[in-house]
């Protein structure tokens, strides 16, 4: 494998119970750019991206085969207990925010204290850090020891973010976390992964195809549970070879 | 014809309305109409002597007409208390492994076993008690921990009546559980926190009001059990001084004395304070956890 490739899935195969959900999936997700991954509602999108970081593990209902690397390590080999290593390299955005159950400030501090991190200076210098990068730190300032959930929607989800960011991850997950945002907000979102993607490599879930269109570096096209076509963004929107994907593109489906 | 029917039609759809809010009156009416008539009926004695006196007085001693209720309040006290303390954290516990760990169709299954538990008549709970818990308590506990015991004590009405509470407790905490979005989960666990350490800062956190709600209903109903517990405690009139002496809970006052020795001045009338006194407590205790609920839910 090339320098240039973050995460490799080989040969995924996924079931719920007895429904088979992901079909064979062989996928490379390129390093500092932003892959979406495209397809219509129920496809399998949001399980392959929650695969990635085995929160799978956490339904007794899935089986997963296969193998995904991530910088040449099998991550599906790594045992039960040394997991939150694996997810500390990722951080995820989900499609509602969902803040933890504290406050602001204990939000972002959560990640870090439990990888031990504890002195209060450390803490503070952090938490002002990435609500800056999360352009969240001016509307909250005055009020971190309020409950996440006083905050409206978009601000939670830049809040999430944040807090994602706190654990430095290397990969950023996000499974359409845009979906339940205003306009303005969706577009802070969409602004903040373009300038982050220096840094991290992001893989976005998303059934919006002029979101796709707007910010994709890398795509990946679902449909049913299996990969119909991969490629660069130029390849796929401009000259896709499957004819799923030029009747997706088209609109025929959604 | 057709203009008759119609008006018809609506005169029984007032007719109806009215029907139904009646219902709604009597059900509404009920808990105050009980309260009052609790009231007037414990008059008679609170007349002669003041509630304070009454509620925190030892002597009981209706021959001579001291009708001290303290020793019946605090065994009620003590046994649901330790009722809480024992199946509160079986149930929290068992609540959350079932929700978080298990298979779908697990949770599906256990579902009408814990109904099953919840519909079983009080009594048999205290046939189960007196058969097997009082010489449990008897024969192991109390010597285990130096003491004697008969086996009648607070502890096995405690015991008897946490095994009652749980699947009250229970289906309310795995509704609880359950309600919790799995994003929530995977937000904490994606973060680098373990599962345990999920369930233990967020989960439980999350949870809280409901915990304190399913805990506060669980105390009622624990409070005001009857049968079972007074088939267990031993029915002495004392203020316990142990969790394996024996004692005498409210319930167990009146059921064991309502109807009999009658013929004492304001006996009955003191029967009657003391189910004021249930009727109270029960209807503070739901009402200052719902207002918990309230509370709390605002602040998370």
């Amino acid at each position: 494998m090339d320098n240039q490739t973050k995460i490799h899935i080989k040969n995924l195969n996924l079931h719920i119970g007895k429904q088979q959900i992901l079909k064979d999936i062989n996928v490379q997700i390129p390093k500092n750019k932003i892959t979406v991954i495209l397809g219509p509602s129920g496809c399998g999108k949001t399980t392959l991206l929650k695969s990635l970081n085995r929160l799978t593990d956490i339904y007794p209902d899935i089986k997963v085969e296969g193998s995904i690397e991530i910088d040449g390590q099998d991550i599906l080999k790594v045992k039960k207990r040394d997991v939150t290593d694996i997810r500390k390299k990722m951080g995820l955005l989900s499609q509602r925010p969902y803040p933890l159950p504290m406050s602001i400030y204990k939000n972002i501090t959560y990640g870090l204290k439990i990888s031990g991190r504890r002195r209060k200076r450390f803490l503070n210098k952090r938490v002002e850090h990435y609500l800056k990068q999360a352009s969240l730190w001016d509307e909250v300032k005055d009020r971190l020891k309020d409950p996440a959930s006083a905050l409206s929607i978009g601000q939670q989800q830049r809040l999430c973010l944040a807090r994602g960011l706190a654990v430095d991850p290397e990969i950023i997950l996000a499974d359409e976390p845009t979906s339940a945002l205003d306009p303005v907000s969706s577009q802070a979102i969409e602004e903040k992964f373009v300038e982050l993607k220096e840094r991290y490599t992001i893989v976005m879930v998303t059934h919006v195809l002029r979101q796709a269109r707007r910010i994709a570096d890398h795509v990946v096209f679902m449909y049913l549970g299996e990969v119909v076509e991969q490629g660069s963004a130029e390849e796929v929107f401009g000259n896709p070879k499957e004819e799923r994907t030029k009747a997706y593109l088209r609109g025929a489906f959604n | 014809m057709k203009r008759f029917f119609k008006i018809n039609r609506k005169i029984r759809n007032t007719f109806h309305k009215r029907w139904m809010l009646l219902s709604l009156i009597v059900v509404i009416a009920m808990p105050i109409v009980l309260g009052v008539g609790l009231y007037l009926k414990s008059a008679m004695l609170l007349e002669q002597t003041s509630l304070i006196k009454l509620l925190f007085s030892k002597e009981w001693k209706p021959m001579q007409g001291l009708f001290g209720l303290w020793p019946f309040i605090v065994s009620s006290l003590w046994v649901t208390i330790l009722a809480l303390l024992i199946a509160g954290p079986i149930c929290l516990l068992a609540a959350i492994y079932m929700t978080q760990y298990t298979k779908k169709y697990f949770l599906r299954m256990m579902h009408p076993v814990i109904d099953i538990l919840a519909g079983i008549p009080s009594v048999v709970y205290g046939v189960w008690g007196v058969i097997f818990v009082v010489p449990l308590v008897s024969n192991h506990l109390a010597p285990f921990f130096n003491t004697q015991s008969s086996g009648y004590s607070i502890l096995t009405g405690a015991i008897v009546l946490a095994v009652m509470i749980i699947p009250f407790i229970l289906n309310i905490l795995i509704e609880v559980f359950r309600n919790i979005p799995d994003q929530l989960t995977e937000a904490s666990l994606s973060l680098g926190a373990t599962h345990w350490e999920t369930v233990k800062h967020v989960l439980v956190r999350k949870a809280f009001p409901g915990i304190v709600s399913a805990f506060g209903l669980g105390i009622s109903r624990a409070f005001g059990e009857t049968i079972a517990v007074l088939m267990v405690v031993g029915n002495v009139t004392q203020i316990p001084k142990g969790i394996f002496q024996p004692g005498y809970p409210l319930p167990a006052l009146i059921a064991n004395n309502y109807g009999e020795m009658l013929s004492i001045p304001l006996y009955d009338s003191a029967l009657m304070l003391s189910a004021l006194v249930l009727f109270v407590v029960v209807l503070l205790f739901n009402f200052a956890s719902r207002m918990a609920i309230i509370k709390l839910e605002r602040h998370t």
